[in-house]
């Protein structure tokens, strides 16, 4: 395994390597913190890699540009934070609606509204999933260390070119400021997966037709030869607008079931001193650290307790918290929000495994002290 | 078995037709202006994208036979702009309406006129919102109604072209859905035009526009065009009465200036130059 | 010799018109008439090949062609 280059890298920049590392060659954006590093490093590296960057007039714009980037054939990303994400979603819908891959990243500041622009926060985590209107997939994942940021962004490429869906990266201010030694993975040391094209010169393409044995339909970049059309109006198979509700129904089920049939594939977490945990946390993020601290201190007291941490927020890890809850009596979950992810926790846990919940809003990042004083009153 | 005239048969999904657009609307006669200038221009089909918004000009993307994209209210010069960029050899045309591009779609026309991004904008303006049902727009003339206007919108409309230009556009130029040849003409040295062009077409809608204002028919609509027309380069030499109430068409501007992808790919080349100095 | 300039028919597709009377008001030869809203060529011969009512209709439902 050939030599890995060690780097001190902030998140943010880390999750730029990482894109560039996907095969990320367009990035369209509108500055805002604390995401502002990630655009300004693509600004420097990209043009040196014959890539293309451009900051737009408003998020709305970023992230139209950053869909029709993708749609000419590039894997393109976009990155805001809270209020640029608000901005975003009617158009992240529409990425959804017609299937064309691309990355959003959002660090997470502390909100509502301005709120506390260099201040960490988790508040973003449910619209994340149900921003936009209407039913859509989504597909979220959220890094606890800085390393996690440049494998997670090559994770969330890989996921938007293979289901077709725009995918998030949620990542908390914590994370995209933190400075941390990294040891950069090589090439060969991670897959990179390209969108699935239709076969050359192909006759009669039907852009949105997923053929035998197929997830999702082929995409053809415009230019590439095909005349073919895209609408964010319920389409069908060609891509032209249709009304008749079997095609509304069929669309919709098909950008649903096609995240949701593959969640194995998608879902991913990190498990720490659970085997034997009779008390467990649920914390994701920049929150997850504080949280394996506090269980290695309770571990020093003798107390049974472990962490359980998303790495894909979206979809739920439904299985996995529904087995941990089984012979578990109590839970904690910990994020810096009043409480969004524990929500789904309550949905699926067993009836007699109690919920404990701890919020944190001042703009603060949560502490290990914290977490411990929550486990105490509620172990 | 494919059926329209030459010209439709080549440029348009004849399948798909007859398109939406109400009778006599002015729509459907612009759209081919602009089928007729790309091949007149016998531009590469395969090379040729049409990007529109929402609104009854932004249904022309499912009727034309090229690389086509129908996207979200407002925002088909941001989508335009994307592709147009990640792809310069593509030749990008966005369509899209009064309300679509200067009410809700504002910011992205001054800021892509500005940057003068290769991209030809044909603004279909029938004066009104025409998909929603009637409401007027900000290109529905001082006083005259829509629906959300019963008594005389109090809103005063913008002179599209002169914004066009005071944001930076580099062709601009206005004609109505009346004179289909000037039209096409100025469509046609829109597309070959290096820099942000915008054509502004006046585009009758009887069904609305005519109707709430009591302007007639389509045929009436068209005589209006027809009469109240006055091309800019012949107003100087009109005497003022004779200009008394008519709006002007024809080219308003038509200069060169530095082209942004252009100008981007100059800086990918430099670095790739400095790049195999380094080696 | 210059090309023999062939006389170019007038050809309609009444599925496609919607009768917005535009073609009748400015064909220059009124030789267009709407029969139960459609469009209907009352004499072919008259047609100067101006194009004016191609040119105009909102619809594609009326145009020139060569003869084969």
């Amino acid at each position: 395994m050939a030599e890995r280059v060690i780097k001190l890298m902030q998140g943010n920049e880390a999750c730029v390597e990482g894109a560039i590392a996907a095969g990320m060659r367009f990035y369209a954006g509108y500055p805002i913190t604390p995401s502002t590093e990630i655009a300004e490093l693509c600004a420097e590296k990209l043009p040196a890699l014959g890539g293309k960057f451009i900051q737009m007039e408003d998020e709305i714009a970023g992230m139209a540009a950053t869909i029709g980037g993708s749609l000419a054939g590039l894997k393109a990303m976009t990155a805001t934070s809270g209020p640029g994400f608000s901005l975003k979603q009617e158009n992240i819908g529409y990425a959804a609606m017609t299937q064309i891959p691309c990355v959003v990243v959002d660090v997470m500041r502390a909100g509502p509204s301005t709120g506390l622009p260099t201040s960490p926060s988790q508040g973003d985590v449910m619209q994340a999933k149900w921003g936009t209107h209407g039913d859509h997939p989504t597909i979220a994942l959220c890094p606890a260390s800085v390393r996690e940021a440049y494998d997670l962004t090559i994770r969330c490429f890989n996921l938007a070119e293979k289901y077709r869906t725009p995918v998030f990266l949620m990542m908390d201010e914590v994370i995209g400021h933190l400075r941390e030694r990294v040891e950069v993975p090589n090439p060969d040391e991670y897959e990179v997966f390209d969108r699935l094209k239709p076969l050359p010169n192909e006759k009669n393409y039907k852009a949105y037709e997923v053929r035998k044995g197929e997830i999702v339909p082929r995409m053809a970049a415009f230019g590439d030869g095909y005349a073919f059309h895209v609408t964010g109006l319920v389409y069908d198979e060609y891509g032209f607008p249709k009304t008749d509700t079997d095609v509304a129904e069929k669309l919709i089920e098909h950008l649903m079931n096609k995240v949701a049939d593959n969640d194995e594939d998608i879902i991913t977490y990190e498990e720490y001193e659970m085997e034997d945990a009779e008390f467990f946390i649920i914390a994701y993020g920049g929150v997850a650290r504080a949280a394996k601290e506090a269980v290695k201190e309770c571990r020093k007291r003798g107390m049974k307790v472990g962490l359980f941490r998303p790495i894909t927020l979206w979809p739920f890890p439904e299985k996995r918290v529904h087995e941990l809850t089984m012979n578990r009596k109590k839970v904690l979950v910990a994020e810096m929000n009043l409480g969004q992810y524990v929500i789904p926790v309550h949905r699926v846990k067993m009836p007699d495994c109690k919920v404990f919940q701890y919020g944190k809003v001042n703009g603060e990042a949560i502490t290990p002290e914290e977490i411990i004083t929550k486990i105490k009153e509620a172990y | 078995m494919s059926q329209g005239s030459q010209l439709i048969q080549d440029n348009f999904r004849d399948n798909r037709l007859p398109h939406i657009w109400c009778p006599g609307c002015g729509h459907g006669i612009i759209t081919r202006a602009i089928a007729q200038a790309i091949d007149n221009l016998n531009l590469d089909k395969d090379k040729v994208c049409v990007v529109s918004g929402i609104g009854c000009s932004s249904r022309a993307t499912g009727y034309l036979n090229f690389n086509t994209l129908h996207t979200t209210h407002g925002r088909a010069l941001a989508f335009a702009t994307g592709i147009k960029l990640a792809r310069p050899e593509l030749k990008v045309i966005v369509i899209t309406g009064d309300g679509d591009a200067t009410a809700i779609g504002g910011n992205h026309l001054i800021h892509s006129a500005r940057r003068n991004i290769d991209i030809t904008t044909v603004l279909f303006n029938n004066k009104i919102y025409g998909m929603t049902g009637g409401q007027s727009s900000p290109a529905t003339p001082y006083h005259e109604k829509g629906t959300t206007s019963p008594y005389g919108t109090i809103d005063p409309d913008f002179d599209i072209c002169k914004l066009a230009i005071g944001a930076g556009a580099t062709y601009v130029a206005r004609s109505t859905a009346y004179h289909v040849p000037q039209l096409t003409k100025h469509i046609q040295k829109a597309i070959a035009h290096k820099g942000f062009s915008l054509v502004e077409a006046i585009s009758g809608c009887p069904t609305y526009y005519g109707r709430k204002n009591k302007k007639g028919d389509a045929v009436d609509l068209m005589h209006f065009y027809k009469d109240y027309a006055l091309d800019v380069k012949m107003a100087e030499k009109v005497d003022p009465e004779k200009r008394e109430g008519k709006f002007l068409i024809g080219e308003f501007a038509n200069e060169e200036r530095a082209e942004y992808v252009d100008e981007y790919m100059k800086i990918v080349e430099r670095l790739r130059q400095e790049g195999s100095q380094d080696e | 010799m210059a090309k023999v300039k062939t006389k170019k028919m007038v050809k309609t597709i009444p599925e496609w018109c919607k009768a917005c009377g535009i073609c009748v008001a400015f064909c220059p030869v009124k030789i267009l008439k709407l029969e139960n809203d459609k469009i209907v060529v009352t004499d072919q011969e008259k047609c100067t090949n101006c194009m004016l009512c191609e040119m105009r209709c909102p619809d594609y439902a009326i145009y020139l062609e060569e003869q084969e």
